[in-house]
């Protein structure tokens, strides 16, 4: 009985029951190289243990060769095989990552809705600029549009994180990182960082709604409404500290804000353009 | 001379001297990936001024050439040195130890006039990254330095003291190839960090 | 006068902190009380701390890793049982507490216990396994040892004085900066692996010359036991991957003692910079630790196969592929900083083409036990569980090698599972198989079989049980580092993990056991001829444990088990027609000394204390320009003091014959 309530409980699990394309692709990624290498791996658990228990020291029924340690033969195969699953699990490693680059644009019908995302101590603010929104704690969006995420961040490093859409990606003070998702069909879904932070960490959580169409317009609408503006004045009280924030909405946003949260790391600090790799091996691109 | 013809005891002298000479080979080898690390970080950090002046505006290039003269011909006179340890001549060796001394001194008093100099003006390690980086990548060599002459006073003092014997001569060996080696890092870091100020 | 410390950096904030400050101190007091009362001080200082010798050096190390086992195992223990009972902000640490527990049992386990573990098996085993008399540098090895002990002696002291750092074990900017970490913590952690990693890096520079330049005539490269050249090639991996920790923490430090911007979110660092130089280190350090275990491997399973090692040459060129490839890949650590594809997908074809390598290996040990005679000894059974095990995580890291995959699980306990997967049954258990195989070299009485068992099947259930949970959690998309949550569905895993837990810990207490009763029967179980095992190496040629110069004759080698050779052609066990006198080097409180100022050190750096950097900063270079100055650093053993050695180990041999 728990197995079974915990195989059912793993159907469900985040990683394996993705609700988009992105995320079904990284998950079918998994699936597949998973498959690939149980060819190897069943069969040397097999073994081993099939060869501990038969050269086992009370078999004298057992052949023993004590002087045998070569075979050119053996040799040849124990180098084959590992190369030869490597090589087709490159082959799909090279392909893959090209077509699920997180910078890459959604190859889907209609023009991406686009989400600026920061990362504050403890709780990730939302900006929408075509619509002049902000919301903390809470990422909207109509189910079946691509959705392209422009991510950074006012604190330490932290990680982006929705495991059923997306997957992951760093955000980082004075750079830029870039994901994209898309979901399938209305539904919710849970955000996280995954990078510790501090103290707040464990509560940094956020939600994630794929809405119909109407239904998108109407959550604008309602964000509309709401009291709280966000500009260079009301800003440093918003990103300040804070823990387990509910999901808050500004009808108002300053239109650049989202840029002078990354150029206030810049002005003080890099002189780079933004399009440039600044790391050796990890450029932060736009 | 082989190794056959020679008693026990002057065989593990041999081998002890080798081993040492090998494991400072190590130890340079490893050095020199630090310096990598630096020049590599330097490298990151050249656009990391923020907002503050960049090398073409702090470096002066006839403060480093004269550093680099005194660094370079100080590699020379020890290598007087060591030619007058193999000739077995104690005088000289002093003599030469205590030249590459005076050169090396007065690469560290070049090297803390122009860090003096640079901090006065507001530009410190603090300013910016790319001063960071500076002050670091040159700072670590010229503590390197320091440690060398330190390392000549002694040795200086052991030359004089017990004579060139052979445990003395095995460390001069060795110091000899540490400071030839700073030598080198100079080099990287005049090309790398005061040239492209000409350019 | 104090530099930053008071009154209040007593852990007096909360109960739990103030009782495992409690437990450390007391812990000290008891042995310091028991050396008293047993008038062991004397003994302790002449002949362990300030010995040379590489066997001793060996053997402390081990029990600073012992030790440090215990203290990393209880901070794992307390991180499972506050996530067992964590769900809707439950548990019973709080969030300043609780991180200090994860990063500190990280660095502990990889810096303070598996380094000296493995540093502790290649300096009691590799020297006699290259029939050579010591290491070539031993004061040298001292300071390493003696450099090793100061850094754990600075996390542990952190437990008392003042907090550790609460950024994890990698320590990653800008969170480790001092703009978001003001305290003292993580220059605990900055100084404490400063001052190990310098001793890391004369062990390493150590190894590699022993082993190239004393290994004994007719010791070609290819006639080297495996465990001396996963030894070589681990050594080379220390004395060039340890400088990268050494600048990305010694960058860290300038960052948060002079204000500079190595790494800051501001004024032009770059926080970027600091990810490739730790894991230009951090990658390496993984095959550092897990060559040697494999070494240890092929070593056992030949043994108790009673058979040659299959493929030797094809292992050999294995472990020089894997120690080479190993500088290629550690992008992987990071592929979601935001590389290029090109740049990640580099980075992941050279992580599995490391895989090959690593398969290569696991067929070889695996045909070494077909058609042999395996003998269950504990060691063969450490053995047996690893290549069952381990091939589990070198699939799961297969899967985190993809990059898009990488996206879905980086960070999550997936990753957790992963590479406690690679550390626990590779590197653990394969030291742990040595510590049983080659105690009896060291001290001349066996472990105990069963309890030596018993440790290993609550070992292996303990590990599964533990980490089996998290892959999962990792697929249900739980974070690694969560001091609590708020998913109902996550606990009964986590629950099921801190049951792990507790089957781990029974293992623990097995070894303890194990050791009390060997210790008990030692007369029972005495090792006499010095070859329990039926050995096929030279390690097994001498004494148990060795007299302090190893070989009475330096042996002459024309086989790749020279030993096994020697017995069967009758020539094991002559008696030379003479001795000759034999130069040892003598021993010094140079390294002790040099270990406690490093320490002092550290805390002064630390806190704050100016003068007292100054002060051990004299000390420490008088006592290096001391002792390098001094030409006389060995003493004699005449031929007459060899005979009788000799002639009362002729006399054990012969009475068991």
């Amino acid at each position: 009985m728990a197995l079974l309530a915990g195989a059912c409980d793993l159907r469900r699990a985040a990683v394996l029951d993705p609700k988009g394309p992105v995320a079904l692709a990284e998950r079918d990624l998994l699936f597949d190289a998973f498959s690939v290498m149980m060819i190897v791996i069943v069969p040397v658990i097999i073994l081993t243990l099939w060869f501990a228990w038969r050269y086992r020291a009370s078999n004298t029924n057992a052949q023993y060769a004590p002087a045998w340690a070569n075979s050119a033969k053996i040799d040849a195969v124990v180098w084959l095989i590992p190369a030869a699953i490597v090589i087709a699990l490159g082959v799909l490693l090279w392909r893959s990552t090209y077509k699920l680059d997180p910078y890459r644009p959604l190859e889907a019908a209609g023009a991406p809705l686009e989400v600026q995302v920061v990362a504050q101590d403890w709780k990730w603010l939302f900006i929408y600029p075509e619509q002049g929104i902000a919301v903390v704690n809470q990422l909207a969006f109509p189910a079946g549009r691509p959705v392209s995420l422009r991510i950074t961040s006012d604190t330490v490093m932290n990680s982006f994180y929705v495991p059923q859409l997306a997957g992951q990606i760093y955000a980082m003070a004075g750079m830029q990182t870039r994901l994209q998702l898309l979901a399938d069909q209305p539904g919710k879904f849970v955000g996280r960082n995954s990078q510790y932070s501090g103290g707040g960490y464990s509560d940094q959580h956020f939600e994630v709604v794929s809405l119909s169409a109407g239904d998108f317009d109407a959550w604008v609408a309602k964000a509309k409404q709401a009291p709280g503006r966000l500009d260079a004045t009301t800003y440093p009280a918003q990103a300040a500290k804070s823990r387990a924030v509910p999901i808050t909405y500004y009808s108002v946003v300053e239109p650049d804000l989202y840029n002078r949260i990354i150029d206030k790391y810049r002005h003080a600090g890099h002189a780079h353009t933004p399009s440039q790799g600044q790391g050796a091996g990890a450029p932060a691109r736009r | 001379m082989s190794v056959m013809h020679l008693s026990e005891h002057e065989r593990e002298e041999l081998e002890t001297r080798e081993q040492r000479a090998l494991g400072f080979w190590l130890y340079l080898m490893g050095d020199a990936v630090i310096f990598a690390l630096l020049f590599a970080t330097y490298a990151i950090m050249i656009p990391g001024t923020a907002g503050g002046p960049t090398g073409k505006q702090l470096f002066n290039l006839n403060n480093a050439a004269l550093e680099t003269a005194l660094l370079l011909v100080s590699s020379l006179t020890f290598g007087f040195a060591s030619l007058s340890v193999q000739a077995g001549n104690r005088k000289a060796v002093l003599g030469w130890l205590g030249v590459t001394f005076v050169l090396g001194a007065g690469f560290i008093f070049l090297e803390l006039r122009e860090f003096a100099g640079l901090i006065a003006q507001g530009a410190g390690p603090d300013r910016s990254g790319f001063l960071s980086a500076f002050f670091t990548l040159v700072g670590t060599h010229g503590v390197h330095v320091s440690m060398g002459l330190l390392w000549i006073v002694i040795l200086g003092a052991q030359v004089a003291v017990k004579g060139l014997t052979a445990p003395v001569a095995s460390r001069l060996f060795r110091l000899g190839l540490f400071w030839h080696f700073l030598d080198i890092a100079w080099v990287g870091i005049f090309s790398i960090v005061y040239l492209p100020g000409l350019l | 006068m104090f530099g930053k410390l008071t009154i209040e950096a007593l852990p007096l904030y909360s109960a739990i902190a103030a009782g495992g400050a409690a437990v450390t101190v007391g812990g000290a007091l008891l042995v310091a009380i028991v050396l008293t009362w047993l008038k062991a001080w004397k003994y302790l200082w002449t002949d362990w701390l300030t010995s040379v010798d590489h066997k001793r050096i060996g053997v402390m190390y081990i029990v600073l890793a012992l030790i440090m086992l215990l203290r990393g195992f209880v901070d794992a223990i307390m991180m499972r049982a506050q996530q067992a009972t964590a769900l809707d902000a439950g548990g019973y640490l709080p969030p300043e507490h609780f991180d200090q527990i994860f990063s500190s049992h990280g660095t502990i386990m990889i810096f303070f216990m598996a380094m000296p573990f493995m540093t502790g098996l290649i300096n009691l085993i590799m020297p006699l396994q290259i029939g050579t008399r010591d290491v070539a540098f031993p004061w040298l090895n001292a300071v390493s040892l003696w450099l090793s002990a100061a850094g754990a002696g600075l996390v542990m002291v952190s437990l008392v004085i003042g907090k550790f750092s609460t950024a994890g074990w990698t320590g990653y900017p800008p969170y480790s900066g001092i703009d978001y970490n003001p305290g003292v913590g993580v220059d605990y952690w900055i100084w404490a692996i400063l001052i190990s990693g310098v001793g890391s890096t004369m062990s390493g520079i150590n190894f590699i010359v022993t082993i190239l330049k004393r290994r004994a005539p007719g010791m070609t490269l290819m006639r080297m036991t495996p465990f001396t050249w996963t030894a070589l090639c681990a050594s080379v991996l220390m004395a060039f991957a340890f400088p990268a920790i050494t600048v990305a923490c010694g960058l860290l430090a300038l960052d948060r003692l002079f204000g500079m911007h190595f790494f800051t979110n501001a004024h032009g660092g770059n926080m970027m910079n600091y990810a490739n130089l730790f894991w230009i280190w951090g990658h390496p350090e993984v095959y550092i630790l897990i060559l040697p275990a494999f070494g240890i491997f092929s070593e056992v399973v030949a043994t108790f196969s009673k058979k040659r090692l299959f493929g030797y040459e094809s292992l050999v060129y294995a472990t020089a592929a894997i120690a080479i490839l190993s500088f290629t890949v550690w992008l992987h650590h990071f592929f979601t900083m935001g590389s290029s594809a090109n740049v990640n997908a580099f980075f992941g074809v050279t992580t599995m083409v490391i895989a090959v390598p690593t398969g290569v290996k696991v067929f070889n040990w695996l045909l070494t036990m077909y058609r042999g005679r395996i003998d269950f000894h504990p060691s063969m059974m450490w053995s047996i569980g690893f290549m069952v095990t381990f091939v589990i995580g070198g699939m799961t890291g297969v899967l985190l090698a993809i990059p898009p995959a990488d996206f879905l699980m980086h960070n999550t306990t997936f990753l957790v599972a992963h590479f406690h997967n690679m550390i626990i049954p590779g590197v653990l258990f394969g030291y742990l198989a040595g510590y049983m195989f080659w105690f009896p070299k060291a001290f001349g009485f066996e472990l105990n079989r069963g309890w030596g068992l018993a440790s290993f099947w609550c070992w292996l259930i303990g590990f599964y049980l533990a980490f089996m949970p998290l892959y999962l959690l990792g697929l249900k998309g739980m974070p690694r580092r969560m001091e609590t949550y708020n998913d109902p569905t996550w606990q009964p895993y986590l629950m099921v993990a801190a049951a792990g837990a507790v089957v781990v810990l029974f293992g623990i207490a097995s070894m303890v056991m194990q050791l009390y009763v060997s210790i008990r029967d030692r007369r029972l179980t005495a090792d006499r001829t010095g070859d329990p095992f039926d050995g096929r190496t030279l390690e097994w040629s001498t004494s148990s444990p060795p007299p302090p110069y190893n070989f009475a004759v330096i042996p002459t080698v024309s086989d790749r088990e020279p030993f096994l050779v020697a017995k069967k052609d009758g020539t094991a066990y002559q008696r030379p027609a003479s001795y000759t006198p034999i130069s040892i080097p003598s021993n010094t409180p140079a390294g002790v000394v040099l270990g406690i100022f490093a320490f002092v050190l550290g805390f002064a750096i630390i806190w704050h204390i100016w003068w007292l950097v100054a002060v051990s900063a004299i000390v420490m270079f008088t006592t290096v320009i001391t002792r390098s100055s001094d030409d006389h650093a060995e003493f004699t053993l005449s031929a007459g003091e060899v005979k009788r050695i000799e002639d009362e180990r002729f006399r054990e041999l012969g009475r068991r014959a």
